[in-house]
């Protein structure tokens, strides 16, 4: 039974071994290795418009490729990371970037975490608040379960 | 009455954000466009029924046009054809194509099988103009002002509701305006 298994679990790696090999969509090897990392860095941070929760770099549709040339024609051309993805934005707004930028437009996003937290902060200190008080009035002692 | 008022105030709250959700959800999926509102990209492009002839943006200025960004790989295009021939019929807007990433010879018997509305198609073979005009899936079409401004864009397969009520309307109103 084992032996018979063998060959099946060999042609399951090898399926795994090659869409492995597939997920790298991308093949571009820019000349300076620090252009490379932050092209890496950058197609990982911008937004496949087609497939849209895919990265540039992780999507294999033909505008991801497309996009992938003009990131890596910027560099080149020794534009800044924050050239590039403005460059983006201007084309396809903002949504084409994972990461939101700092801006009053988008200070709901970046506050609200500290907002939520604030509020709960408030309900728990009267909640809190609320039991103190209420154990403070009780001079009635604490009903035990009787003893069974 | 004083405890339920925090959880009645959450929850209109809560109402309120929901609704305003809602009331928003057609819109959902549709990206807004950055351009609208500003200049139509500048082009220079080859045309599809004469590749030693350049369509140039500069030249379209001073009227309204129909950018409308179309390929033979596209079959929401295919579904859009009958919509953008009544435009074209219909003689108010010309339309400009952009034929998106195609092969020429399939494009031009596209549009002798199917008839042509454009009154010029411009080739993109590298798909950099349709980066420039923000394009992320044909069919997408741009409604450009005289002065060259992008007044309004549409995502998906043109119909005849979204030309009665977003397109007519934004070219008469100024039509009759001035």
């Amino acid at each position: 039974m084992r032996a018979r298994l063998r060959p099946l679990a060999l042609l399951v790696l090898a399926a795994l071994l090659r869409s492995g090999g597939a997920l790298a969509v991308d093949p571009t090897e820019l000349p300076d290795p620090r252009l490379q990392a932050r092209y890496v860095a950058l197609t990982h941070e911008l937004r496949c418009m087609q497939c849209q929760n895919e990265s540039l770099a992780d999507s294999p549709v033909e505008l991801a490729a497309d996009l992938r040339r003009e990131v890596r024609e910027l560099l080149l051309a020794g534009k800044s990371d924050d050239e590039v993805r403005a460059w983006m934005a201007a084309r396809y707004g903002d949504f084409i970037l994972f990461r939101p930028r700092y801006a009053w437009r988008n200070a709901w996003l970046w506050g609200a975490p500290g907002v939520l937290l604030l509020i709960g902060a408030v309900v728990s200190w009267r909640i809190v608040r609320q039991r103190t008080t209420l154990l403070g009035s009780d001079d009635q002692p604490v009903e035990e379960d009787p003893p069974g | 009455m004083n405890r339920f008022l925090l959880p009645l105030g959450a929850f209109l709250l809560l109402a309120v954000v929901l609704a305003i959700g809602i009331k928003h959800s057609p819109e959902k999926g549709v990206i807004a466009s950055p351009l609208v509102g500003r200049p139509a990209p500048q082009f220079s492009l080859p045309a599809l029924s004469d590749p030693a002839r350049q369509v140039r943006s500069a030249d379209l200025k001073g009227h309204w046009y129909l950018f409308n960004v179309w390929g033979t790989w596209c079959a929401e295009c295919r579904a859009e054809h009958p919509v953008l021939l009544k435009v074209q019929r219909a003689g108010i807007v010309p339309l400009i194509g952009l034929d998106w990433k195609d092969d020429n010879a399939q494009a031009r018997e596209w549009l002798a099988q199917l008839g042509n509305p454009y009154e010029t198609v411009a080739v993109d073979a590298s798909g950099r103009a349709a980066i420039e005009w923000g394009v992320y899936g044909a069919p997408e079409t741009f409604l450009v002002n005289p002065q060259g401004i992008v007044v309004y864009k549409h995502v998906g397969a043109l119909t005849d509701d979204t030309w009665a009520r977003e397109i007519l309307p934004r070219v008469s109103a100024v039509a009759a305006g001035s």
